[in-house]
Formats: C-alpha cells, sequence, structure tokens
C-alpha cells in the first residue's frame, strides 16, 4: 500500500495519510516552519493563564488564595496525563508498524512528560500542606500520579538502555502500554476510593463546579500547558531527527574516506 | 495562616520548569540545526 503511495504521489486510501506523515524527513518539513509559530501560542497562552489565575482570579470562599495554586497544578496534571496517553499510542504504532517517527516521538516525550508529572506532585504537596496539613498523603490519587511519574522514569531509562536502540524502543513501548492501565485509575480514583483529594471539579459533559471567574483562566492556562508540550515535543523529535541525518551523513562521508 | 510562600513555590516550580526546559530545547534544536547546515555544507 505504501509503496503505491510512493509512484503516484498522493494520499489516497484509507489509513494511509497517517503512514504518509510518519516519514521523519516530512515530518521535518512540515513541522520547522510551524514551531516559531506553535512557541508563540504556547508563550502567550501560558503566561495569560498564570498571570490571570495569580493576580486576577478571585480567591476561593473556602481556600482562600491557595486555591490559586490549582492554576497550575491542574494544567500540569492533565498535561501528565495527556503525555502518557501519546507515549502509548506512539509505542503501539511502534509495534505494530514500526514508524521511526514513533519511536523518536515516545523517546522524547518521556523526559517531558516526566518534568509536569514533577510540577504536579511538588504543586500538589504545597497545595497540600495548607489545605491537609501534610506535604504528602498515601492517598489514591496522588500514589496513581506518582506511579505515573515512575513509569515515565522507567521508560526514560528502559529506552536507553541497551546496545540496540531498537530493542530498546521495543522494551520501553511494552512498558508503556502496560503502564496505561494506570491512566483510568488516576482518572476514577477519586470516584473508586475515599480519597483526601477533592473529586473531580470539571465535566466535559456539564455540571462543572466550578464558576466562570476561575474556570476561565483555568482553561487558558491549561491550553497553554498543553501547547507547551506539543511545542517541546515536536521540537525535539525535530532535533533528534536532525542529530540523527548528521550522523548518518557523518558515517557515510567516513564510509567514503580513502 | 499565610498562603505566599506556598502559592509562590508553586508558580516559581512552573515557571523555573517551563522555562528551563524551554531552553534547553530551544538550544538543543538549534545546535542540532547548525550542525546538519555544517555537515550538508562539506
Amino acid at each position: 500500500m505504501n509503496e503505491e503511495i510512493l509512484v503516484n504521489g498522493r494520499i489516497g486510501k484509507t489509513g494511509s495519510w497517517f503512514h504518509h506523515y510518519a516519514n521523519p524527513g516530512r515530518f521535518l518539513r512540515l513541522a520547522r516552519p510551524a514551531l516559531p509559530w506553535l512557541a508563540a501560542f504556547s508563550i502567550g497562552l501560558t503566561v495569560t493563564g498564570l498571570v490571570w489565575g495569580y493576580f486576577f482570579a478571585p480567591a476561593d470562599w473556602e481556600q482562600g488564595d491557595a486555591a490559586r495554586i490549582m492554576y497550575v497544578h491542574v494544567p500540569a496534571a492533565w498535561v501528565a496525563m495527556a503525555g502518557y496517553a501519546a507515549l502509548a499510542v506512539c509505542s503501539f504504532f511502534s509495534i505494530i508498524w514500526r514508524h521511526p517517527l514513533a519511536d523518536l516521538a515516545a523517546e522524547e516525550i518521556g523526559p517531558v512528560g516526566a518534568g509536569f508529572t514533577a510540577v504536579c506532585l511538588v504543586s500538589g504537596s504545597l497545595w497540600g500542606k495548607p489545605m491537609w496539613g501534610a506535604y504528602w498523603v498515601w492517598d489514591a490519587r496522588l500514589t496513581s500520579v506518582l506511579v505515573l511519574f515512575f513509569l515515565y522514569l522507567g521508560h526514560i531509562a528502559l529506552i536507553r538502555a541497551f546496545d540496540n536502540p531498537a530493542h530498546g524502543h521495543r522494551a520501553a513501548a511494552i512498558l508503556a502500554l502496560v503502564g496505561a492501565i494506570n491512566l483510568p485509575i488516576i482518572v476514577f480514583s477519586v470516584q473508586w476510593w475515599n480519597t483526601l483529594h477533592q473529586g473531580n471539579t470539571i465535566s466535559i459533559t456539564g455540571g462543572s463546579k466550578i464558576y466562570v471567574t476561575m474556570l476561565y483562566p483555568l482553561l487558558i492556562a491549561s491550553v497553554g500547558f498543553y501547547m507547551c508540550f506539543i511545542t517541546l515535543v515536536t521540537a525535539r523529535v525535530c532535533a533528534a531527527i536532525m542529530e540523527r541525518r548528521t550522523r548518518g551523513l557523518l558515517l557515510a562521508a567516513a564510509e567514503r574516506a580513502p | 495562616m499565610n498562603f505566599a510562600p506556598f502559592i509562590n513555590g508553586s508558580y516559581g516550580v512552573t515557571v523555573v520548569f517551563l522555562l528551563g526546559i524551554g531552553v534547553l530545547t530551544f538550544a538543543r534544536y538549534r545546535r542540532a540545526a547548525a550542525r546538519l547546515r555544517a555537515v550538508d555544507r562539506r
């Protein structure tokens, strides 16, 4: 199917667009011009959301100003989970279709996702102290997010643990897919167990328990964090493709040398 | 209770992380692009 696409030079069959854009060279040509725009939107939305949340959003009637931590904690938590979902999807494509771009993306998502998870854990801990009187409790939500952080670290270590990079990518992909079971556990932990962590405040299906003056900065900060994640991963994947291409050119030059 | 240290700490950690990873990623990207350009020219 892919041969036909290359010969015809057009996208014609169901699913073929995916294989078409999974080519690293084609991805680089598309992504590089988009990077400045992605970066500008990321910075603009993140700064707007954080400044609005820190300076202008109203204090919570119960938690007071401590609720402002929500504007960094919740977006970081959402991005940490979405990042892991993206990692699992890349791992699935890597195992099924052996796309080199999926391997590269998985390798670059790991550190960025781990960073956002760390921000979520630290900001949550700093929110917990004034609200619960403790930086940490072995609550189902907190523990499952800590497990997510360890899964990211395990993936980062495993993907680089083999002399043959293909073996590392395969082993890490299996870990990422198995670890994806942790995502629904994180989401539903506040419903399945009695937790100190509060229940879900925002619902896609309606019935959000947050007023718009607090919801808007939260959503803007969240979109900003998502954009930051996408921009960082795209830039890192582009850099990885260029590094790989440089290595290939140097190797070819060394082989040609007398 | 004074919430300021906790709020400032949370925002501080977030801003430091975002700036740090942003600068490191940008530096890596520019280095990779410059090296590829140099090797391509040879």
